[in-house]
């Protein structure tokens, strides 16, 4: 592994030096508890410590009201896991999210994620009022700002003062993209727009249909995206029958092609069989050129993460240069 | 056209408990082509509180009038003496003319008895369809001529959410198009799809209802 120089790095996160490196990354989710339950965290920190660069903390997702991510990833990192902060554009305007970026980044946050966010009326509020002061691409724009030109969205300095020195959020910026929505030869187009308001590194939608993903890929290697951002590639093991028919019914933009389902109605053990086919998808999507990672998302199946990642050979992970090490 | 709907019966005739004579006021512009306030809608509406009076045995004048519109003040002359011998007015028009009956003849009680819906256009008989928020400055040059910011459920500008399924919006795909969809489509078919490419920055809210109340002033127009 070659030795990284800090100042390129944007961030200095751990996931930033993996993926510098060229390790094959990878990430999972902690989704944050619907109550004030600090213990759960510590325990699904336990769970992915060691066996994750970084996990995803999601932000009120689907819509429903959830701990904060911020104080989620702060107790994240307290229980050993780098966290990736997702932030959606449906609950909060530019004066918050701005606000929410210092914050997070003053409690040691280095990773943020910016997405879209699903609407209110998937959730427990569906008559609320959403905000959508603007979009996931404009969001990556508006961080990548604070960052590199070191000033908020409406020009000004980041600092406290005209004397106080200038002190801008050191982060990460990530997005999300999913190959199989509509309309598809947009999907491409949609990420070199990412690109150019200056994401990092990019989740994709759990992929099933693999055929799509290796189109899509192409697509994006045609335009050489891979070069100019990190895609991690999505997987999400399939715990029983009544998930996969879920997902495949169920999720908008997600298709489940019958192979996969076929197999796991013959299976015995269905939860052993839903794994094996999971790290299947993580060897054969190792090998697409391109692919930088995988975001390995097990929905309320964080236990099984460290046992997926040693079956896909990604165990140990590297230790990248750190902080005070680099040269 | 300002598009409404009629509020359900009963709760115009909760509304309208208190008051032992009253007018119903139609509009004769957006909400007659929109069939929820016009001259037959509220020839419907009293005759039906009428009906549910004598059904309860309850002695109520119930008065009919519509005008030509209810945002402009010159149109209430013709009804004035109606209004003023009333308790109570329910304004068949839009919010717009509703509130505007009440500034006009500020010591009458006028009550809306329709719920106002949005800007829009008739797609065929009996289906009316949102294409405009009055956000205050047009975009759809950019756009082939859709609105992202109407026609899409999150108003996003820089392309669809994860949520486009076969030309459908998530939020409820028997109901909605995707408003991208749309987009990229007529963009596609106008030959200009690769001006999406450009990254759309952060819009200006303030010219629209998020910088307060609207105002238009046209000093030019002025008398």
């Amino acid at each position: 592994m070659s030795t990284l120089s800090l100042e390129s790095l944007k961030s200095g996160s751990r996931l930033e030096r993996v993926l510098a490196s060229g390790a094959f990354a990878v990430t999972a989710e902690l989704g944050p508890p619907k109550s004030a339950d600090v213990a759960l965290i510590a325990t699904k920190a336990k769970h992915l410590a060691g066996s994750v660069d970084a996990a995803n903390i999601t932000d009120n997702q689907t819509a429903i009201v959830r701990m904060s991510s911020i104080a989620a990833g702060y107790l994240a990192l307290q229980g050993g896991v780098e966290p990736v902060i997702q932030i959606t554009c449906r609950d909060r305007n530019r004066i918050a999210i701005q606000s929410d970026v210092l914050g997070a980044y003053a409690l040691g946050i280095r990773n943020i994620l910016c997405l879209t966010g699903d609407h209110q009326v998937f959730g427990n509020h569906p008559t609320s009022k959403n905000v959508y002061d603007m979009d996931s691409i404009q969001l990556i724009a508006m961080l990548a700002g604070m960052r590199d030109q070191k000033t908020f969205a409406c020009g000004d300095e980041i600092r406290n003062t005209k004397k106080a020195p200038v002190v801008e959020p050191r982060i990460l910026i990530g997005g999300a993209e999913n190959p199989f929505g509509d309309p598809f030869e947009f999907r491409d187009q949609r990420l070199a727009k990412k690109a150019s308001a200056g994401v990092d590194f990019i989740q994709t939608q759990c992929i099933y249909d693999m055929d799509r993903f290796v189109e899509f890929m192409k697509r994006v290697r045609n335009r050489g995206l891979h070069h100019q951002v990190k895609i991690l590639a999505g997987v999400t093991p399939l715990k029983s029958m009544g998930m996969a028919k879920h997902m495949r019914d169920n999720v908008a933009g997600l298709t489940v092609p019958a192979y996969w389902l076929e197999r796991l109605e013959k299976a015995a053990d269905k939860p052993a069989e839903g794994i094996r086919m999971c790290v299947e998808q993580i060897e054969k999507l190792r090998e697409i050129e391109g692919v930088a990672g995988i975001h390995l998302m097990a929905i309320e199946w964080e236990e099984k993460v460290p046992e997926i990642a040693k079956a896909a050979g990604l165990l140990p992970r590297p230790e990248p240069a750190t902080s005070q090490g680099a040269s | 056209m300002i598009t409404a709907t009629r509020k359900p019966f009963a709760e115009i005739a909760a509304l309208l408990e208190p008051f032992d004579r009253v007018l119903v006021l139609g509009c004769g512009t957006c909400v007659t082509v929109c069939m929820a306030g016009g001259e037959k809608e509220v020839g419907i509406l009293a005759s039906t509180l009428r009906l549910a009076d004598r059904e309860k045995g309850r002695k109520r004048e119930v008065l009919e009038a519509t005008i030509e519109r209810q945002c402009d003040r010159e149109f209430f002359d013709v009804v004035r003496e109606k209004i003023e011998a009333a308790d109570a007015v329910l304004s068949m028009a839009c919010g717009v003319g509703a509130q505007f009956a009440g500034e006009v003849f500020p010591d009458a009680m006028v009550l809306p008895g329709l719920d106002t819906k949005f800007y829009g256009t008739t797609l065929e008989q009996g289906v009316w369809s949102e294409r405009c928020s009055g956000c205050g400055t047009c975009v759809i040059a950019d756009f082939g001529g859709v609105c992202p910011v109407t026609r899409c459920s999150k108003s996003l500008l820089n392309g669809p959410c994860g949520g486009s399924a076969d030309g459908k919006c998530e939020v409820d795909p028997k109901t909605i198009d995707c408003g991208w969809q749309l987009i990229y489509d007529r963009m596609t078919r106008l030959g200009i799809a690769d001006r999406l490419e450009k990254v759309q920055p952060l819009k200006d809210w303030s010219t629209g209802h998020h910088g307060g109340p609207g105002k238009i002033v046209r000093e030019d127009a002025k008398l």
